[in-house]
């Protein structure tokens, strides 16, 4: 048996391959179209909304009018450049760079505390964690009204009860130095509950015998944090740390609702500066131009955030 | 004391007496209560009457003469019923197809063998990185060249393919064991009769947990629909809070601005305190969406 295999393979392909291969083929896709068909839905879909919309950014980013109502005529890379050379959006990009920085640290760090001290599950962490939570269910519009009057001048919740303690009361929303960081307080309120639950999680994971030991060997509380429950928490960090950025780019509604970018600009962030190419100026190049390297940045970042995900499990 | 005794009771014995893990959760309470006074004020702020005066308005101590005015001013100026019935249109909208799309490609992916299977999944895997806001730009104008501007159909549609939902069907559909397929095969039944019969019914859990997030997702979108939307009797309700919270503030009126919020916020927040363990577990799933 063994010894007539070898001989009967060549015979067998070499009769006709081409039809042999074609007949498979065609088989093989009878086979698959009943489930072609169930993913046609979807596809139809992504195709449209997604793949089909990148394309379009892609070729947009080319053209350019003259005036709204002229032809399309071809530019080339120059809607990049003028996108690049326009203050309005580097600017945006400083600004989404220190507000990604100042909103990620600062919720990524308070969720896990929320975390470290609600991870036993009785009636009062619980009622603790759904008081944390809360934010994250309701829309950022909601929450940019309620912080509209926190941050109003003089009457407002913050200056009633902090401000008269400051020598000066500064406008919160209506100083160029300020309006960023105040808008950072509402991402960082609305999110940290949300990274929270990620921690929560991750802290399952952490191997109670291994804690107790460390305990009986005399490991304090933060040397236990900073070696058994910090680096089993490495990978929800990263995970945590993606979805932050993540967060900065895409969950601007805030902007839109209390500062439309202003005062001078001060909290313009890239998707507000796409809106405002797109709906106020009716740029389409240019609006498609930076949607196109938000793209390419934020598709990078994942990538990277992926390799190294692949490469620590690689290596662990 | 006694409160951190009790919080504390099941920590290991010997842990009981250190102090940091104390002032961590007496932190965390501190927090919590300062996370919970934008609420706090909201509430307040729409049952103070307006004789109270502005500068009263940031009180967190209610009024003594509490009163429905600021509810009722809103819902006069705002048409919130109009808003919640769009807002709900949509979410429902969304959410029926979704159902729909991600039942089948998700049984396709758990069940079925085809050419192409491994590209076709990476396929639905990059969406989930694709980030749909950013790409309003052009999916504004191929809704618009499908006569969808300005339509309730426009708004959902973007929406219709979940990437995040078919993966989590996918997974409830892969858990579900092959004897019963079997069974129903033998009896004759066709594959969508297996899908609506068999997979369907089993996999509740998961349904739930996915219309959670996506109706969430949804009820809370601003951008999308302020894009797409233009007449007013067409809003959802953040669309529509934000004009009535531009308009209200002119005015100063922040007691009808508490209230339009409240009652905007109020359909989330209280089927999240009815069903808040099944609110976190599909939360934590979503980390993937």
């Amino acid at each position: 048996m063994s010894l007539a295999e070898p001989a009967a393979l060549p015979v067998a392909t070499s009769a006709a391959p081409r039809l042999d291969v074609l007949k498979r083929l065609t088989t093989r896709f009878k086979a698959s179209l009943p489930a072609y068909l169930l993913l046609l839905p979807s596809l139809l879909f992504l195709v449209l909304f997604t793949y089909g919309a990148m394309g379009r950014v892609f070729v947009d980013a080319l053209y350019q009018r003259a005036t709204p109502k002229a032809p399309v005529r071809f530019v080339g890379l120059d809607n990049i450049g003028a996108v690049l050379a326009d203050p309005a959006f580097t600017g945006a990009v400083i600004n989404n760079l220190i507000y990604a920085v100042g909103t990620a640290v600062p919720s990524i760090a308070l969720a896990l505390l929320f975390a470290l001290a609600l991870s036993r599950t009785h009636a009062v962490s619980t009622a603790l964690r759904a008081a944390l939570f809360l934010p994250v269910l309701i829309p950022m519009v909601a929450a940019s009204a309620l912080f509209m009057f926190i941050f109003l001048p003089n009457v407002g919740l913050l200056d009633y009860y902090i401000g008269r303690l400051l020598p000066v009361l500064p406008n919160w929303l209506g100083d160029p130095d300020i309006a960023l960081y105040a808008i950072m307080v509402i991402t960082i309120w609305k999110n940290a509950g949300y990274y929270m639950l990620f921690f929560l999680a991750g802290l399952q994971a952490v191997p109670e015998d291994v804690m107790e030991a460390a305990h009986l060997d005399g490991a304090g509380p933060y040397m236990r944090l900073r070696h058994i429950i910090l680096p089993e928490l490495k990978p929800t960090f990263l995970f945590v740390t993606v979805i932050a950025i993540l967060n900065a780019v895409t969950q601007v509604d805030h902007v839109f609702v209390m500062t439309q970018g202003g005062p001078s600009n001060s909290t313009n962030l890239v998707l507000f500066y796409i809106y405002q190419q797109a709906v106020e100026h009716y740029d389409i190049g240019k609006a498609s131009a930076a949607t196109l390297l938000t793209l390419a940045a934020l598709m990078s970042l994942t990538a990277l955030s992926f390799r190294t995900m692949a490469n620590r499990e690689g290596g662990a | 004391m006694t409160l951190f005794n009790r919080v504390f009771r099941d920590s290991p014995l010997a842990t009981r007496g250190e102090i940091t893990p104390k002032l961590g959760f007496a932190l965390t309470v501190l927090l919590a209560i300062v996370w919970l006074i934008p609420f706090l004020w909201m509430v307040v702020a729409t049952l103070r009457p307006a004789s109270d005066g502005i500068n009263a308005m940031a009180e967190l101590m209610p009024s003594l003469k509490p009163t429905l005015d600021n509810v009722k001013d809103a819902w006069e100026i705002g048409d919130f019923p109009r808003y919640t019935i769009n807002t709900t249109i949509i979410c429902a909208g969304i959410l029926l197809v979704q159902f729909v799309t991600i039942t089948l490609a998700g049984f396709a992916f758990a069940r079925l063998n085809f050419v192409g299977k491994t590209l076709i999944f990476y396929l639905f895997l990059m969406q989930l990185m694709l980030v749909p806001v950013l790409l309003i730009v052009p999916n504004l104008s191929l809704v618009a060249q499908l006569g969808l501007y300005d339509t309730l159909t426009g708004v959902m549609m973007p929406f219709f393919a979940s990437a995040f939902g078919t993966f989590l069907m996918r997974q409830a559909f892969e858990a579900i064991p092959t004897e019963l397929e079997d069974a129903a095969l033998i009896d004759g039944a066709s594959l969508l009769q297996r899908i609506r019969h068999i997979y369907v019914p089993l996999s509740m859990p998961s349904f739930s947990a996915f219309a959670i997030i996506s109706v969430t997702s949804h009820w809370n979108d601003f951008l999308w629909p302020l894009m797409v939307i233009n007449s007013p009797d067409k809003r959802p309700l953040t669309v529509g809070l934000s004009v009535f919270t531009k308009t209200a503030e002119g005015t100063q009126a922040w007691g009808t601005i508490a209230a339009g919020t409240l009652m905007v916020i109020a359909p989330l927040l209280v089927t999240f305190l009815i069903f808040q363990k099944r609110f976190i577990s599909s939360f934590v799933t979503s980390g993937i969406k």
